[in-house]
């Protein structure tokens, strides 16, 4: 089974008594381990599916199942521990706690989550070695580059192992040698088998996933799998 | 969601801010300040009240007085006995709600004593059993009080009052030392007594504040010609104090076989008493000792109402009215300061969360309920106001310091632990009420909007 699942998924926003499909029946498969970019230009909808798939909204219509779960109907705190437990956000703007220091703020899911101040101290330390910061615990986010903070960013989307991890344009911020760093981190988190979906306008960025889906119009315009090159089901 | 963490979280964002947190901790510290002060110079004020009806025997004390016949009665005017000591027997053996029972006769048209050259009328010269000690709560500094001896005797001996001693022998002021005058004799309406005792110097608070005062630091020599100020010393109570000072008391038989038994005009003995004075053990069964005595009295009197009973109800009734009267409406000003204190609060956290729109986004994102931002927000500004509750707790000390400096009252202001308690905990639920709508506002935020806020 997979692990998130869209099953003709609208949503639809009233303006005044226009109608706007933001996201007009969807069906997406995204299987536990993949590496896959969402790419549209902006208004094309693919902010607005990753905001469904993040559990950050409620689909109008449709299904949705994440992890066995089917989050359209979901309460706001199952949404919550959901996000919490099974999802990791990384954003263009990092979106650090400026007045916590580093360690703080990828402690942060953690405290939701009700781990133990003990325990919460040996997993942020594990987390930062992983992306390579553990030297800059104490610092706070406005002290460090762009580039060290995007990776506090990661560390804090990881923190709590989640299922899988949306990047929302995670380089848009950055200069071009900082991003290609960032994306080999994402790369070398897919190796280790994390899921992480990549939501971008940007092609060259997108190119570095096996998998991609173009979203126009709020409807799957285009779709691409590298690992099925050559088979029919590449279409 | 840990508590401590959330708690810590609200520290940090007071201490981010501390010019502004300060500000706005500044209403409820002068809340609260203000609060306390006043309670406690309300409690000062009913302490010098309660001071001076303790003086003269406390609320457990029970006058029974002579008064005319009712007019159902009136015909029976010449058969009336007044109250005496068969009334004391009678009451003594069947009034069982009474603790105490103190005949008293005063000498008619007061009396003089005299020493030498000088003369003095004081307040009260009584015959009365040795118990009057209690029942007026007099204390014997020096000597010692009159004993059943002495009574049965009828000897003359008689224990003074201190503005007696003062009148008779000369002031601590005038003659540089404490004169004490055991062993002494004087002349009470033409008649030998000596000093067996003296009782200490009743005083209110302030007074013997001021006295002590201005023994260490003598007033300069008084230009111009002496005045007299009146008798207004020490302001409310100071004048019970003062007539308390000017008793003499000796044995009930000594007045009755020297003064009463051959006194008056045709020589005809008067046995009646001028007081009898219960006390009775409770308050709550105030009520009832009465009756019982009523019941007692009643029948020694062959129905005849020729007495009734005066308590310190009405007194202590008035000084409770009072102080609540002062208490709630002194509160309600201070009570108002506090609240505004609290819309200061409100205000800030207000700001405060459209600040931090984002950095809820942020947090609503990584798993935070809205319950969980409900309460972050809430314990901010409870925090808040503990800490300006805490601060104004030890600033109202500093307040009532200076109370008692720019403001002398009569009667120092007591800060009372209850008025502390209740104080912190009003300033407390002020900060809990000024947090719930910033909070809810928070907490209500969708996280898109919240993330995508500049």
């Amino acid at each position: 089974m997979a692990l998130v699942e869209l099953e003709n998924v609208f949503k639809i926003y009233q303006v005044g008594d226009e109608e706007i499909r933001a996201l007009d029946d969807v069906s997406l498969k995204i299987e536990s381990g993949e590496f896959i970019s969402i790419i549209g230009p902006s208004g094309s909808g693919k902010s607005t599916l990753m905001h469904l798939l993040g559990c950050l909204d409620t689909p109008t219509r449709g299904k949705i199942t994440l992890d066995g779960i089917e989050i359209q109907n979901a309460s706001s705190v199952e949404l919550a521990a959901i996000r919490n437990r099974k999802i990791g956000f990384v954003f263009q703007s990092f979106n650090l706690l400026p007045k916590l220091n580093v360690a703080q703020n990828v402690e942060v899911p953690m405290i939701y989550a009700g781990v133990s101040a003990k325990e919460r101290k040996e997993r942020t330390m594990e987390a930062l070695k992983k992306v390579d910061l553990e030297n800059r615990a104490k610092h706070r986010p406005m002290q460090l580059s762009g580039g060290q903070q995007q990776r506090v960013a990661i560390a804090r989307a990881l923190i709590n192992q989640p299922r899988i991890i949306f990047a929302d344009e995670p380089t848009g911020n950055l200069d071009t040698i900082t991003g290609d760093n960032i994306l080999n981190l994402f790369r070398e988190l897919s190796h280790q088998g994390s899921t992480i979906v990549l939501v971008t306008h940007n092609p060259e960025i997108a190119a570095v996933t096996p998998r991609r889906i173009e979203i126009r119009d709020g409807k799957i315009s285009f779709s691409e799998d590298d690992r099925l090159a050559g088979t029919s089901l590449n279409k | 969601m840990n508590i401590w963490a959330t708690i810590l979280v609200g520290l940090k964002e007071i201490w981010a801010h501390k010019f502004r947190s300060g500000l706005t901790m500044m209403g409820i510290i002068l809340g609260v300040a203000s609060l306390v002060g006043m309670s406690a110079l309300v409690k000062g004020m009913e302490n010098g009240m309660r001071e001076a009806m303790q003086a003269i025997g406390g609320i457990e004390k029970v006058s029974v007085v002579q008064q005319e016949l009712p007019p159902n009665q009136s015909h029976l005017s010449d058969q009336v006995v007044g109250i005496t000591m068969s009334d004391v027997e009678a009451l003594k053996k069947n009034a069982t709600l009474t603790k105490l029972i103190t005949p008293e006769m005063n000498l008619d048209r007061g009396g003089v004593v005299s020493r030498g050259k000088k003369i003095f009328r004081p307040w009260n010269i009584s015959g009365t059993w040795p118990n009057a000690l209690d029942m007026n709560v007099h204390k014997i500094e020096y000597g010692r009080m009159f004993n059943e001896i002495d009574d049965d005797l009828a000897r003359n001996v008689c224990v003074i009052g201190t503005e007696v001693r003062d009148q008779l022998f000369g002031t601590f002021e005038e003659t540089g030392k404490d004169i004490i005058p055991i062993g002494e004799e004087i002349n009470i309406n033409g008649q030998l007594f000596t000093i067996i005792g003296m009782f200490t110097r009743y005083e209110s608070e302030k007074q013997k504040k001021e006295r002590e005062y201005q023994l260490a630091n003598p007033s300069p020599e008084r230009l111009g010609p002496e005045r007299r100020t009146g008798w207004g010393r020490g302001g409310p109570g100071g004048f019970a104090f003062m007539l308390k000072n000017s008793t003499i008391y000796m044995p009930l038989n000594t007045m009755w076989l020297k003064f009463r038994a051959s006194a008056g005009t045709n020589n005809i003995p008067d046995p009646t008493l001028s007081t009898l004075n219960i006390r009775i053990s409770s308050v709550e069964e105030l009520e009832a000792a009465l009756q019982q005595a009523r019941n007692v009295m009643m029948s020694t009197h062959f129905a005849m109402e020729d007495f009734t009973f005066r308590t310190q109800e009405n007194w202590d009734e008035n000084i409770r009215s009072q102080v609540n009267n002062y208490r709630w409406s002194g509160g309600i000003i201070a009570a108002i300061s506090l609240i505004v204190g609290g819309i200061g609060i409100m205000n800030i956290m207000f700001a405060s969360i459209t600040e931090r729109i984002r950095e809820i986004g942020v947090r609503k994102a990584v798993g935070a309920t809205t319950f969980a931002i409900f309460i972050q927000i809430l314990i901010e500004s409870i925090v808040v106001s503990i800490i300006g509750g805490i601060l104004g707790v030890f600033v109202s000390y500093g307040l009532v310091e200076l109370l008692k400096i720019l403001i002398p009252t009569d009667n120092e202001p007591v800060i009372t632990l209850w008025a502390v308690v209740v104080s912190f905990c009003f300033s407390v639920l002020v900060g809990l009420m000024a947090g719930i709508q910033p909070a809810i506002k928070a907490a209500k935020l969708d996280p898109i909007e919240a993330l995508r806020y500049d």
